[in-house]
């Protein structure tokens, strides 16, 4: 084999592996939206805050304290422990929880029945209040998230693939955290599924995404499946967060993700898990070739737009993405 | 007392229909109009026209644009940013090419070619309806300041990558370069306001507009009467990019007078004219006013009390501003749902009955 073709399919495998941490994010958007109907911009902001979040409590940051210090003149910053990993991601959790109820209790309980883009509209609100909190909350200096994952180039895959192609092959070059990133990824996916498919309440989800009132009927509590949905999107919002945090570090540019997870979306469909997953491999692969093979002609960086370029195109033949509802229109 | 239709005979078909049906309105109209350009030029200094009256009259233009393509024609559109810098660069080429031809004229050309673009960019819209479509616009975001990024035909091979504005007059005054006067800035920008509210607040009202409401409101019923939604859209989209690359060239040429275009033209400013149309309301040329004046002031209003007053840190403030705006955009949701324009609406309703309830 020779040693480009060898490189096109180390580019498919990182490919691959960002494709899944897209899924992820674009899993959290198909959960809010198939049981609730919301579009929900903020997810990548939710991620940025869960990462923020377990930051802050595994360095024992005093909350809000540089609100506090401003208004009363005073000097904290720390608590002065450290709180373990795990704890800390317990806690992270516990809040995310908390912001899910009170983002169902004090927005969208208040906007049932609205139109959809309405409800659009305040979840891109809802991303910019949640930016500012988290930054009131924990400062906007960009952190470092110590989990204690591994890091780096893996040498054993560079090791056992070495010479492949030829004496000028080095290997593959496999970023360590991405592999983990993609066991956890599908290990949660996994999970999502089961939970979906064999509890009692996720049986309840399903049936309040199928038809509210049906559900309703049948005495499952809309309120509930809600708040439980937004907590599950805080939990992938927090598997993604940390694991784009570990890799460049918790900062604003994280809440981005939720930009790529939207191509993703629309080439999967709104509303399929399984279309959230093969959309996004499709549009990591995609654009990672893209961006292997074209970019050098065209001057580089193509990944911030091609995703977008390559879902419009393929709406236009199939405006319901791949595996979405059919639209159908009634007058 | 003022504020009655009664007593106020229209007598010809073209007084029935005009804009200000109410007397009072009218007046007030031509008030606010002198007081805009005979008496605020001669007021304005520096700080005022670059914190608070240009920035808020160029986002009107692109309140304005956004409001008809996503208030009247019901197709939301998340690519403003990238029309805009469309506009600017559109400008800045314009500019450069032919330095003998009027800045007006380079406006208004960059608005057209912006059009062109925005029309290309509205094609999927026949296939793709509502959220598929709000994120289909971000193709043309991030392709477009892509583009301005990479290709250095744009820019004219800058080494710094950036566009910087050549002084330009206008009747022997100038507009664009660093010796443009406050009133001179303030005037262009004026100019092209009150001509765009006019186009725009006629053609909504005229056939084209119903068209388009009627689109908005359920397309297929709309196809069904008869209204053409290729052209209807398509027009819709190419009419608000038109405003929008108009206000993209005047915030470049005569606001920044320097532009690097993932800093000025990110998705940040889609989602900030977004807002503003929300918060303003969604179908109302006096929206696009209300809103772009709201989300103008209120970051200086935020700066004063928190900086200046308080003596707070300035990140801190940008935080709070960012909770403020997000909390704001989620209460206008909830509470009023057509925006302050809905409210101006409520009031002017209860003044024409005042003082009886009903």
């Amino acid at each position: 084999m020779s040693a480009d073709f060898l490189y096109g399919i180390e580019v498919v495998i990182n490919g691959l592996m960002a494709g899944v941490l897209y899924a992820l994010v674009a899993l959290g958007f198909v959960l809010i939206f198939k049981a609730s109907g919301i579009f929900n911009y903020a997810q990548g902001v939710m991620a940025l805050f869960a990462a923020l979040t377990l930051v802050g409590i595994m360095e024992g940051q005093v909350p809000f304290s540089h609100l506090i210090n401003a208004v009363f003149g005073t000097e904290i910053h720390h608590f002065g422990w450290h709180v373990p990993a795990l704890l800390a991601i317990a806690m992270t959790l516990l809040v995310m929880v908390a912001f899910a109820w009170m983002v169902q209790h004090f927005v969208f309980r208040h906007l049932v029945g609205q139109e959809p883009i309405i409800l659009f509209m305040a979840t891109i609100g809802l991303a910019y209040f949640l930016e500012g909190v988290g930054d009131l909350m924990w400062g906007s200096d960009i952190k470092t998230l110590a989990l204690g994952l591994p890091q780096g180039g893996s040498l054993w895959v560079e090791e056992a693939t070495q010479g492949l192609g030829g004496d000028d092959f080095y290997g593959f070059f496999l970023d360590k955290l991405d592999m983990v990133a993609t066991v956890v990824a599908i290990v949660l996916v996994g999970a999502l599924i089961a939970f979906a498919q064999y509890t009692k309440q996720g049986r309840a989800m399903r049936a309040v995404a199928d038809d509210h009132q049906a559900a309703l009927s049948v005495g499952i509590s809309l309120n509930y499946i809600w708040v439980l949905v937004w907590s599950l999107a805080g939990l992938v919002a927090l598997v993604a967060g940390v694991m784009w945090g570990a890799k460049s570090g918790v900062q604003f540019s994280l809440s981005l993700i939720a930009l790529k997870a939207l191509p993703v979306l629309m080439l999967g469909g709104f509303t399929s898990i399984p279309g959230a997953i093969v959309g996004g491999l499709i549009i990591g692969v995609g654009e990672k070739l893209f961006e292997y093979l074209i970019g050098p002609m065209v001057g580089g960086a193509t990944e911030n737009w091609f995703a977008y370029v390559l879902a419009l195109i393929f709406l236009v033949f199939r405006p319901q993405g791949l595996f979405g509802e059919k639209i159908i229109e009634r007058v | 007392m003022l504020y009655r239709e009664a007593g106020d005979f229209k007598t010809s078909y073209q007084a029935d229909s005009q804009t200000f049906p109410i007397a009072f309105d009218r007046y007030r109209y031509w008030v606010v109009l002198a007081f805009a350009f005979l008496v605020v030029p001669f007021l304005i200094n520096d700080y005022w026209a670059n914190a608070l009256l240009v920035p808020f009259l160029i986002y009107a233009i692109a309140a304005i644009g956004l409001n008809i393509l996503t208030g009247y024609c019901g197709q939301v559109s998340l690519g403003t940013g990238g029309f805009m810098a469309v506009g600017a660069y559109a400008c800045y080429k314009l500019m450069t090419s032919f330095p003998d031809v009027s800045i007006v004229i380079h406006i208004v050309l960059a608005g057209g070619i912006t059009a062109a673009v925005g029309a290309a960019f509205g094609l999927p819209s026949l296939r793709i309806k509502g959220f598929y479509l709000a994120v289909a616009t971000l193709a043309a975001q991030f392709f477009l300041v892509w583009l301005f990024n990479k290709v250095s035909w744009f820019y004219n091979y800058s080494a710094s990558g950036q566009i910087n504005a050549p002084e330009r007059t206008v009747l022997g005054v100038a507009v664009t370069g660093p010796a443009t006067e406050p009133w001179a800035q303030y005037m262009i920008c004026l100019v092209f306001v009150t001509v765009c509210a006019i186009v725009a607040r006629n053609l909504t009202r005229g056939a084209l507009g119903r068209q388009w409401m009627s689109i908005r409101d359920m397309d297929i019923a709309a196809e069904i009467i008869g209204v053409n939604p290729l052209k209807a859209k398509l027009t819709a989209f190419a009419v608000s990019s038109f405003f929008i690359g108009i206000s993209g060239a005047l915030f470049f040429a005569v606001y920044l007078g320097a532009v690097e275009v993932g800093e000025a033209f990110g998705i940040q400013k889609s989602f900030l004219v977004l807002f503003m149309i929300i918060i303003g309301g969604l179908g109302s040329i006096f929206g696009a006013f209300a809103g772009a004046a709201f989300l103008v002031v209120l970051p200086v209003v935020l700066k004063v009390i928190g900086v200046d007053l308080l003596g707070w840190p300035t990140d801190l403030v940008a935080h709070l501003q960012l909770v403020i705006v997000g909390a704001l955009i989620m209460f206008f949701l909830i509470k009023e749902p057509h925006g302050l324009a809905q409210l101006w609406r409520l009031a002017k309703e209860k003044l024409r009955l005042w003082p009886f309830p009903y």
